[in-house]
């Protein structure tokens, strides 16, 4: 059983049957009174930040996840398919689950899997991908409108804002923190 | 050349042409020349001939002529770094690189101000035993307690040192202060580190309101004397002006305006009282000019004494300046029966809490018999002051080493 001093950003916990992860933590405490840590904590599912205060030994429970690294292996319908690299277990995340990573598989890419009482919760990919260009406009000369950047298409379908000398068929390295143009690579 | 030794500034003040004679870190090397950096600013050093054993965080002395970019002469060499400059941890970083040693001369100059400011109120500095027979019975706050003590003699580190500072009012002392260093275990955050400092002060003849009038004086004293104005810009939230006098707001109003709840249906509740005084009052108090919390119930009394028109509450108050407690004063209890009940209380209240229990003080109950004059008292934690009038987010970054780098 955990308590209140486990309370520490990146612990996970479990609230109502749900797994939550601690953004941020403080120990707060009238000089005369009692103490409490006042919390914001994430949910690892839904991604929507609660506050909480908890008196100072409160019990805890520890969420039961877990970290795994595997390898993307094709898509199949509206669903993924994941190898676990040690155990060679096979697993399905849905688009939806995905999310906006779903623009950033590559075959055969390892990414981090989050597993939930043994059910996959989130998916982390690599914090740089490389992707080509398919579409994008042809940065004009003289442009004068102003613009510094334009949109591109990715190989994913990812849409990414990218400088005007950005071609078809040119590779981008990606940050999939933020969604956004890094730079091209060469090759 | 010069004949004395000088800061970096001052050379950089007295103009080109100037002898120059400095001593500090290798910060940086450039080409033929060498950034040199004391605790007043940095410098160029012109390397000639080439000085392969030099390398960054070396220290060196620098003396030749000052020539407006650079200066020019001969450079020795006084120490070397064992490991690569900067450590990443060290304490070039934490101190001088993060800015520490800057807020740690304005801490000392705040520190100056509040001893002005006592000195001239016609104040006794005291200084009083820091290990002590009992640490004060309160039961949310805890205590180190003293190892490899001779004897049965058990001595704990003070929480506070109000109660050997109320013996001295019963011997006779009517104005003393002091800057105590005080400990609390198991008290860490952005507002708390386990040891930090008290400025206490306790004042004969003279009542809770004597003290808050003490209270908000000193505040615009330190800051008129360090920031030179009264405006302060706390890191969380909108500037305070903290110029006399500061609003003045009953807990029980302080319940209705934010919480939207009765003081007296919460009480038989304290962890509601509690829950609601951090979560829904505390982060609204002394927005834009501080707030003193007042007349507190009598269940949370302390070592205060019950309200003459109102015994359900009782002479306690605590200051809160942007939504942090900066003190917390009293109409000090001084009636040696109700004192040595509500210990007895406090003790019973330990045991139930699973909490170690302390011995009660019999010095300071038997200096309550002697007879102490009315008085009111304050301890206002320096820490935070200092935290709020520099506009820092932490009191760690106010002290010269933080708990955590120890």
């Amino acid at each position: 059983m955990a308590d209140t001093s486990d309370l520490k950003k990146g612990f996970k916990m479990l609230i109502d049957k749900q797994p939550y992860q601690v953004v941020e933590s403080q120990f707060v405490k009238p000089g005369k009174g009692q103490a409490f840590f006042r919390t914001k904590l994430k949910n690892m599912i839904t991604g929507a930040v609660i506050d909480r205060t908890y008196k100072s030994g409160e019990k805890l429970e520890k969420a039961d996840t877990e970290e795994r690294t595997m390898q993307y292996l094709y898509a199949e319908g509206d669903s993924y398919v994941f190898m676990d690299t040690q155990s060679y277990d096979q697993l399905r995340i849905s688009a939806e689950q995905l999310g906006d990573n779903v623009h950033y598989l590559l075959d055969n890419m390892e990414v981090d899997v989050m597993l939930f009482e043994g059910r996959p919760i989130g998916v982390t990919p690599p914090t740089f991908v490389v992707l080509e260009v398919t579409q994008t406009d042809p940065g004009f000369k003289g442009d004068t409108s102003g613009n510094t950047t334009k949109p591109a298409t990715l190989s994913t379908g990812l849409v990414v804002n990218v400088p005007l000398f950005v071609n078809v068929g040119d590779k981008l390295k990606i940050d999939t923190r933020t969604g956004q143009y890094v730079e091209r690579v060469k090759g | 050349m010069s004949a004395k030794r000088s800061s970096v500034a001052a050379v950089l003040a007295g103009g080109a042409g100037n002898p120059a004679w400095v001593a500090g870190r290798v910060l940086q090397i450039a080409g033929e020349r060498a950034a040199i950096c004391d605790e007043t600013g940095t410098l160029w050093v012109e390397l000639d001939p080439p000085r392969p054993d030099l390398e960054p965080g070396a220290w060196v002395e620098a003396r030749g002529r000052w020539l407006g970019t650079h200066l020019q002469g001969t450079l020795g060499l006084l120490g070397l770094p064992r490991r690569p400059f900067p450590a990443p941890d060290g304490e070039w970083r934490s101190l001088r690189e993060s800015g520490r040693l800057q807020r740690l001369r304005a801490r000392a100059r705040m520190l100056a101000a509040v001893r002005a400011f006592f000195d001239d109120e016609g104040f006794l500095e005291v200084e009083t035993p820091t290990m002590v027979p009992s640490p004060g019975l309160d039961p949310h706050l805890d205590a180190y307690r003293v190892e490899g003590l001779e004897g049965a003699d058990a001595r704990w580190l003070i929480t506070s040192p109000e109660y050997q500072m109320k013996r001295l009012l019963a011997g006779g002392a009517e104005r003393i202060y002091q800057t105590a260093r005080c400990f609390r275990r198991g008290e860490r955050g952005p507002l708390h580190e386990p040891e930090f400092t008290m400025v206490e002060w306790y004042r004969a003849f003279a009542g809770v309101d004597d003290v808050m009038r003490d209270t908000e004086t000193l505040v615009a004293h330190v800051a008129r004397a360090t920031l030179g104005g009264t405006t302060i810009a706390p890191a969380h939230g909108a500037s305070v002006d903290v110029a006399p006098p500061w609003e003045r707001l009953t807990v029980r109003d302080a319940f209705r305006r934010y919480a939207g709840v009765e003081m007296d249906a919460v009480l038989p509740d304290e962890e509601r009282f509690f829950r609601l005084l951090v979560e829904a009052i505390e982060p609204r108090l002394g927005r834009e000019r501080p707030v003193f919390l007042t007349h507190w119930p009598i269940t949370m009394a302390s070592l205060a004494r019950s309200s003459p028109e109102d015994p359900s509450v009782c002479e306690r108050f605590e200051a809160y300046v942007a939504g942090v407690e900066l003190c917390n004063g009293f109409g000090e209890l001084v009636d040696p029966d109700e004192q040595r009940l509500r210990l007895e209380r406090d003790q019973r209240a330990r045991e139930a809490m699973g909490k170690p229990v302390y011995p009660i003080d019999e010095r300071f109950v038997a200096s309550l018999e002697e007879g102490i004059p009315p008085s009111g008292g304050n301890a206002l934690g320096f820490d935070r002051l200092v935290m709020l009038l520099l506009g820092t987010e932490r009191v760690q970054d106010v002290v010269a080493l933080p708990y955590a780098r120890l």
